[in-house]
């Protein structure tokens, strides 16, 4: 009893300790010293170390970079930290999250006059709360040389996916679980419609395709030219460069190509805006100005294998070899977040269940 | 001692409780009973309480009518049911294969044991994705299990296919885990005096009596702590399930994720980890229950006079079997990721992809010199053993004292974090961490301190078992004899439990060094780790990348096993092998 009597004695203490007034700290004057700005981001985000250091230097802040998982994660915790943002700036929204992000209201407006330089097709908010700042497209990938030793003509259009000699070729992200697999759900949801995609997909289903969880274990693990046996895989229209670029010397030419027909390709556009409540908010406009500038824009594409949103930009060699669809397929952001849910059911419902 | 000394129990703890009484102040007591109670209401109630509210109440309203998908269909349930049955049959398959090994581990010396038991170590820090990568090079269309079959037989499709199946799983968990029951029943093992099955079979019982009647209501404490720890890791399974078992199979564990990162439909995702926790918790009860009939005290001994090595021949062939096993399903695979590490993308071996770790190429601001990763993970694993250990060691006192109604209930309440899942804990230390002065969403502090949630378990289970088998009778003498309560603690009940703590500091090491936990979850302070450095690689394509994500998972490897056999060392130190 006289244990049972301590511990709750115990118990008491505690909750006391943690319920006792809270103690408010005491406003510190804003330091004059360094300044920092912190940046919100995916875990895919990367940069020169000079270009980042041309940013400090001019602007004698020093730049911390938070990473906070994959695209969704890293929004979702910015989300929810919103009464306490945990950074000045967010960069890495995509389209397909565009209407979430704007939605939680957590940016603030913010008119760079860099945008001028941008393209008016990637920008898709008219209040300037997210700015463009890269694009890329998710597209299928197939090894040149496995086509060429079955003496098979590759395919060409999401259509000959569903041919008799493609059955059990084609690996694909769970658009559930990864953000390829979502930009390839829309890419058929934008060439076949909301009528036509399911069929197209369960003619896929037929024909033996694979669903992998990530696009790590699509890439390395089924894919032909590493680990796998099948020759078709979503993945990036950059992806066939980035081959040859990590290969050592190993490649003058791309293992791979890209399917480049109509429709057959998502495009996703990355944005970054000023987290709502920054103390930094003329830092963080700094920051905003300098990712479009002509010195970050060109730093883009060797860093995270995406193409820059500004034109003038200038594209290193070896991008050549990541070929630009001609008419990637179109689902505006709203229409994503609406559906999104449902979308994602419906090709559960056809292609696992 | 066969099962009718477990009558002397009762009289025990008696016994147990008096001494205690006398040797502790009250104040003393308070204050410790207030160091673990504290960090759990801090790290995991605190956060956790915030994220459900935030989810399951957002406008002081309960969210019902988010929750109504839950029961309107009947996929949930189907979730939970194969959950609970995948779990239940990776456990039964996972003691099956380590069981003889935890017997040979205790009870025979031959060369190369403490090594092989470092390896056996290693799966448990390897994130999944690199798990899977050496699954893929042994058994898929291009692994040796496939090519020499088709090579040999003229096959022109690759026989064996096991991705996405659930032998996958099964066989995924058991490498994972095999580890637990190794460590903790083997090391139990260790220390139970071979003459009581000696003398059952001097009086005529067959081994297999012999093992039933005696050796096993020994062992049961450890058994089932152990089987324990196992189930609730298949329970809570994420990275297996997803990567390896493919999109046709998820655990609650999946779910919750898919429902919180990828749908953002936080109030299902808290009504399922409520869930998922209430489950833990019901099995922890029961198993506390259980337990507390179990509990005998022990007559412990010295490894060096239980394990000697294979003299006949049946003894040798059972050491050679259970050791080809461990090979075979454990050392294999690790091997061919090793090997894959110097020739992946490229001809021949080469150290290539090692020298590559260290050369900043795209001068990225995010370059992480491979000496750094190293560094990082071992500070972090380090304060979780430290952490680990202090609390565990004050836990697991504080619930072998406690027998009543107050044991009962703390004793489940220790091991929820294993239930619950990372990525609602992450998202409650984002909204709960918020204000100073525990903002430490940004701190390399939070760390080792999620880890250690995870951690703590494994401490405490190690721990338990034994402390609560400390003969009575060693600390009266020693209170005879006139020794402080301080001195009994020391000199009788730290040498005891010195093993189990060994087994407990394993388990923390390992737990943070494979990042287990929120913190995955939550924005990462520039401290990069090794797993954090080998998703970074994995996350591009092409020859270089994939090369030195593979030799930074050799690099983890080494750094587990060397690690691990530094903390083996301890036991021939102070606190000694007893």
């Amino acid at each position: 009893m006289k244990q049972t009597a301590l511990f709750l004695l115990a118990l008491v203490l505690l909750a006391a300790a943690s319920c006792g007034p809270k103690v408010t700290p005491i406003p510190t004057p804003t330091p004059s010293g360094p300044r920092t700005l912190t940046v919100m981001t995916h875990d895919s985000f990367d940069a020169s170390q000079e270009v980042i250091a041309q940013f400090e230097a001019e602007t004698g802040a020093t730049i911390k970079f938070l990473k906070s998982g994959d695209a969704g994660a890293a929004l979702n915790q910015a989300i929810l930290s919103k009464d306490a943002p945990l950074g000045d700036v967010f960069y890495g929204v995509d389209n397909t999250f565009f209407s979430r992000a704007i939605q939680a209201d957590i940016f603030e407006p913010y008119a760079s006059p860099a945008l001028a330089d941008i393209p008016d097709e990637l920008e898709l908010d008219p209040q300037h709360r997210l700015s463009p700042v890269d694009f890329g497209d998710v597209c299928l990938n197939y090894d040149k040389a496995w086509f060429e030793e079955k003496g098979l003509p590759p395919p060409a259009t999401l259509e000959d996916l569903i041919k008799p000699e493609m059955k059990g070729l084609l690996v694909v992200e769970n658009p559930a679980t990864s953000s390829p697999g979502l930009a390839f759900l829309m890419a058929t949801v934008g060439h076949f419609g909301e009528d036509g995609y399911r069929d197209f997909w369960a003619q896929l289903r037929a024909n033996d395709v694979l669903v992998t969880a990530g696009w790590e274990d699509a890439y390395y693990g089924q894919a032909s030219w590493w680990d796998g046996d099948r020759p078709i895989v979503v993945s990036y229209a950059t992806s066939p460069a980035a081959e040859v670029y990590f290969s050592e010397g190993a490649y003058t030419e791309p293992p791979t190509a890209n399917v480049l027909g109509d429709g057959a390709c998502f495009r996703q556009i990355e944005f970054v805006g000023i987290l709502k409540g920054t103390a930094n908010r003329d830092l963080a406009e700094k920051w905003i100005d300098f990712m479009l500038s002509p010195a970050f824009q060109a730093d883009i594409p060797l860093h995270m294998w995406v193409f820059p949103a500004n034109p003038q930009a200038e594209l290193p060699d070896v991008f050549r070899f990541a070929e630009a669809p001609p008419k990637p397929a179109q689902v505006s952001p709203e229409a994503i977040d609406q559906n999104r849910e449902k979308w994602i059911e419906a090709w559960t419902e056809t292609v696992l269940h | 001692m066969t099962p009718k000394h477990a009558g002397t129990r009762k009289h025990g703890g008696r016994e147990t409780r008096r001494v205690l009484r006398v040797s502790t102040s009250p104040l003393l007591r308070v204050s410790l009973y207030l160091i673990p109670l504290a960090f759990l209401g801090l790290f995991y109630f605190y956060p956790l309480f915030s994220i459900f509210r935030l989810s399951l109440a957002p406008e002081g309203r309960p969210a019902l009518t988010a929750l109504r998908g839950l029961v309107s269909t009947s996929y949930y349930a189907r979730t939970l049911w194969f959950t609970t049955w995948q779990a239940a049959l990776s456990t039964l398959l996972t003691l099956l294969a380590s069981l003889p090994a935890a017997y040979v581990f205790a009870r025979y010396q031959f060369r190369g044991k403490s090594l092989l038991q470092a390896l056996t170590t290693i799966p448990f820090v390897l994130p999944t994705i690199v798990v899977a990568t050496a699954f893929t090079s042994l058994l898929g269309p291009k692994g040796w299990a496939n090519q020499i079959p088709m090579a040999v037989l003229g096959l022109d499709r690759p026989p064996i296919n096991l991705m996405h199946s659930l032998s996958i799983i099964l066989l995924a968990h058991v490498f994972y885990n095999y580890t637990i029951i190794l460590r903790m029943v083997g090391g139990f093992w260790a220390n139970l005096n071979p003459q009581l099955e000696a003398a059952a079979r001097m009086l005529g019982a067959s081994p297999w009596r012999a093992f039933r009647e005696v050796t096993l209501p020994l062992l049961r404490p450890a058994l089932t702590a152990a089987a324990l720890l196992v189930f609730l890791f298949d329970f809570t399974s994420f990275g297996v399930i997803l990567i390896l078992g493919g999109p046709r199979y998820a655990t609650l564990e999946v779910e919750i994720y898919r429902q919180a990162v990828n749908l953002f439909n936080l109030p299902v995702a808290a009504a399922l980890s409520l869930l998922q926790i209430g489950c833990t918790f019901g099995l922890m009860v029961t198993y506390t229950r259980l337990q507390q009939r179990i509990t005998v005290p022990l007559q412990l001994r010295p490894r060096r006079i239980t394990a000697r090595q294979p003299r006949t021949r049946r003894e040798r062939w059972l050491v050679g079997i259970n050791v080809a096993v461990m090979i075979l399903l454990l050392v294999v695979p690790l091997l061919s990721l090793a090997e894959r590490s110097l020739s992946a993308g490229q001809q021949g071996y080469s150290l290539a992809y090692y020298r590559e770790l260290s050369v900043n190429r795209q001068s990225s601001i995010f370059f992480v010199p491979p000496l750094l990763a190293v560094r990082n993970s071992l500070l972090f694993a380090g304060a979780t053993v430290g952490l680990a250990l202090t609390l565990g060691l004050i836990s697991a006192w504080l619930l072998a004292r406690q027998r009543g109604w107050l044991g009962r209930l703390l004793d489940p309440v220790f091991m929820l974090p294993l239930g619950t899942s990372a990525v609602t804990l992450g998202f409650g230390y984002i909204i709960a961490l918020a204000k100073p002065p525990l903002n430490l969403r940004t701190s390399p502090a939070l760390v080792p301190l999620a880890h250690t949630l995870v951690a703590l378990p494994f401490v405490v289970r190690s721990l338990l078992p034994v402390i609560r088998g400390i003969h009575p009778h060693l600390r009266e003498a020693a209170r005879v004899l006139g020794a402080s309560s301080w001195r009994v603690w020391r000199e009788v009940d730290l040498p005891i439990v010195g093993r189990a703590l060994l087994v407990g500091a394993v388990f923390a090491f390992t737990v943070s060094l494979g990042e287990f936990g929120a913190t995955v979850f939550v924005a990462r302070p520039q401290m990069p780790t090794m797993p954090v450095v080998i998703y970074r690689f994995l996350g591009q394509p092409g020859a270089i990348n994939y090369g030195q994500a593979l030799a930074m998972s050799t690099l983890l490897m080494i750094v587990c096993t060397v690690g691990f056999l530094a903390i083996e060392r301890f036991r021939y130190g102070e606190i000694g092998e007893f």
